[in-house]
């Protein structure tokens, strides 16, 4: 009997030894610093260590919660994905649909490629984009399209106020193409026959969209959109860091929780704080996505995480 | 056919309009470009534009000639990128082969292990606390391979399903019976046959590392820690220090401090070529990025 289980196991023991560099990198990078929410939980003191500091209960938490700051960042870091979710749901099937429409192939291709370059690049160039756009004193903006039509230039990086547009659509231009390829490729597996019998009923080809290509593309659209909101309380760091500069100003609409704990600890060594607005962050995230998955399983389980 | 002049007509509509949006989409590229070649004193004056008055190839002059930092910076980029996806290609092949075995005893629980890392994270306080007090990676290399991006959960995952589904089953029980062992099965079938998916997802991993700037802002500080910086870092540094100025903040001789700034040229040229070898790779590799992305829409 025991032999048998000895032989089981080292038939497999390359298998699992093959396993160990990985998995123990998944344990240092994710698994201890999941261990290691218990700092927002304690009043961290270095001399003493992690371990050894004096719990303070929910303390960091009350804090937080009694700042304006958690507020706003929680409020800006949901709305924003909201609109994210929104505006790169329309208008990448709006641009899927259309590219599935053009009939050269050749312009089919062009496109398709084009619209995916965006997201190859990161967000330091966005942000150089941006500025370039942007800038005060010599943004294309301000200087060329805004002195044209005899219009004051625009402080862009001081005015809070234009940020949730200015934010939505780079966050659209940058990332629309990665979207629009899955619907398209979910377009191409429709099957043509549908199309055939509407011209044959003599369909508009608004109706055809309507009646045939959307309620087709209803699965991946609920899947994409259970996914995203999956993520709503986690934001791009890059976009709200670096795209608008880093810029005091327009904190109250370009402040979201990832770059509150990125601030408060690297900025200003507030451990507390931010590991408290992390936690807060990893908790309600992960119930989120626990719900949202749960909802995917019902509807299709092929798509679900788990 | 009936109304093929209507078609006619409906096809050079939408054609327009995706020229249009293919348009904005290009032109801020094209943009950059300008600007990097565009005389100083004319982007001072009038500013970014399309159609500058004076053309001058003094940025990249500048970045041969003496740019050493940056020339640096654009090497430390690409060693940090080379060694970071292979290093992740190796780890996720080596992860994903056994857990596609399906007869491995604790499959299900190791395969939970590598997927809960998805769902739940400590987030930034105490990976950045270990990676500081206990690994001491501040300002080194290892700062900008590390952390995060040299394994994720998701290609382990993606890389996995692939072996289980697109290698057929046959091929194993044949190696089985000629007495290979899972070594040589994966060696000599998992890998030449796994390849498109290996080549996938080490691009979506070496576009990680190229683009990343997050992992040497957060451990790379200082003079120590400048000296380290990949280009997408130098880009960042730039405009911060930029900013910096215009913010007003600075005391003092605010001219001198200008004066040892890159010119808008100057960045605006490191910041092309900072995206130059991804145009470049785009052509020809654009088909497993398109792969790679719709497979990575059921999981993403």
């Amino acid at each position: 009997m025991k032999k048998t289980w000895i032989k089981k196991y080292k038939s497999y023991m390359v298998l699992y030894l093959m396993m160990i560099p990985g998995l123990l990198y998944f344990l240092i990078n994710n698994y201890v610093p999941m261990a290691g929410i218990i700092i927002a939980f304690k009043k961290l003191n270095f001399a003493k260590g992690i371990l050894k500091s004096p719990w303070v209960g929910f303390e960091n938490f009350k804090f937080l919660f009694s700042s304006q700051d958690a507020w706003t960042i929680t409020r800006n870091t949901v709305l924003y994905n909201v609109g994210f979710i929104i505006v790169n749901m329309v208008v990448g099937i709006a641009i899927a649909i259309m590219i599935c429409e053009v009939r050269s192939v050749k312009m089919k291709k062009i496109y398709q490629s084009v619209i995916l370059l965006p997201f190859l690049m990161s967000m330091v160039i966005l942000s150089y984009i941006v500025y370039a756009l942007l800038s005060s004193e010599n943004g294309l903006i301000n200087n060329t399209i805004l002195s044209g039509l005899h219009i004051d230039p625009i402080q862009w990086y001081q005015e809070p106020k234009y940020w949730p547009f200015i934010l939505i659509f780079a966050n659209c231009w940058k990332g629309v193409g990665y979207g629009c390829l899955i619907y398209i490729a979910s377009l191409i597996g429709i099957d043509p026959s549908y199309y055939e019998a509407a011209r044959l009923d003599g369909a508009t080809k608004w109706q055809e969209i309507s009646k045939i290509t959307l309620p087709c593309l209803v699965p991946t659209i609920i899947t994409l959109l259970l996914l995203s909101i999956g993520r709503i309380f986690y934001s791009d760091f890059g976009l709200f860091y670096q795209v608008p500069q880093n810029s005091g100003v327009l904190f109250p609409t370009t402040n979201v929780i990832d770059t509150y704990v990125y601030r408060a600890l690297i900025e200003q060594g507030n451990i507390s704080m931010s590991s408290a607005a992390g936690v807060y962050q990893s908790l309600v995230g992960f119930v989120i996505v626990i719900i949202s998955n749960l909802i995917v399983r019902r509807y299709d389980k092929d798509q679900a995480l788990f | 056919m009936l109304n093929s002049k209507k078609q006619i007509h409906y096809q050079i509509g939408i054609n327009l309009i995706m020229i249009m949006l293919t348009l904005i989409i290009v032109l801020p590229f094209i943009l950059v470009f300008i600007s990097s070649v565009t005389d100083e004193n004319v982007l001072i004056r009038n500013g970014y534009s399309f159609f500058p008055e004076k053309v001058s190839l003094y940025a990249y002059q500048y970045i041969i000639r003496q740019g050493e930092k940056i020339l640096r910076a654009y090497m430390i980029t690409i060693i940090v990128t080379v060694i970071g996806t292979s290093v992740n290609i190796a780890l996720s092949a080596l992860i994903a082969y056994p857990l596609s075995v399906r007869t491995l005893p604790h499959r299900r629980a190791i395969t939970f292990f590598v997927f809960f890392t998805m769902l739940f994270n400590g987030g930034l306080v105490p990976t950045y606390l270990m990676y500081t007090s206990f690994f001491h990676i501040k300002n080194t290399i290892w700062a900008l391979i590390v952390p995060n991006f040299l394994l994720s959960a998701n290609n382990v995952l993606m890389i996995r399903s692939y072996f289980m589904t697109s290698i057929p089953e046959a091929l194993f029980e044949a190696a089985k019976i000629d007495g290979a062992g899972h070594l040589k099965i994966f060696c000599k079938i998992v890998l030449p046959l796994g390849k498109p998916i290996l080549i996938t997802m080490g691009l979506f991993s070496g576009l990680t590392y190229w683009n990343d700037w997050t992992n040497g802002l957060y451990y790379l500080s200082g003079n120590d820690g400048q000296k380290l910086y990949g280009i997408q870092n130098l880009l960042n540094q730039m405009i911060t220090d930029i900013q910096y100025l215009a913010s007003g903040k600075v005391t003092g001789n605010i001219g001198a401090e200008v004066a040892k700034l890159p010119t808008t040229s100057v960045r605006m040229a490191i910041a092309f070529i900072a995206m130059l070898p991804l145009f470049i790779i785009y052509p020809f590799l654009q088909k497993y990025f398109s792969e790679g992305i719709t497979l990575g829409a059921v999981k993403g």
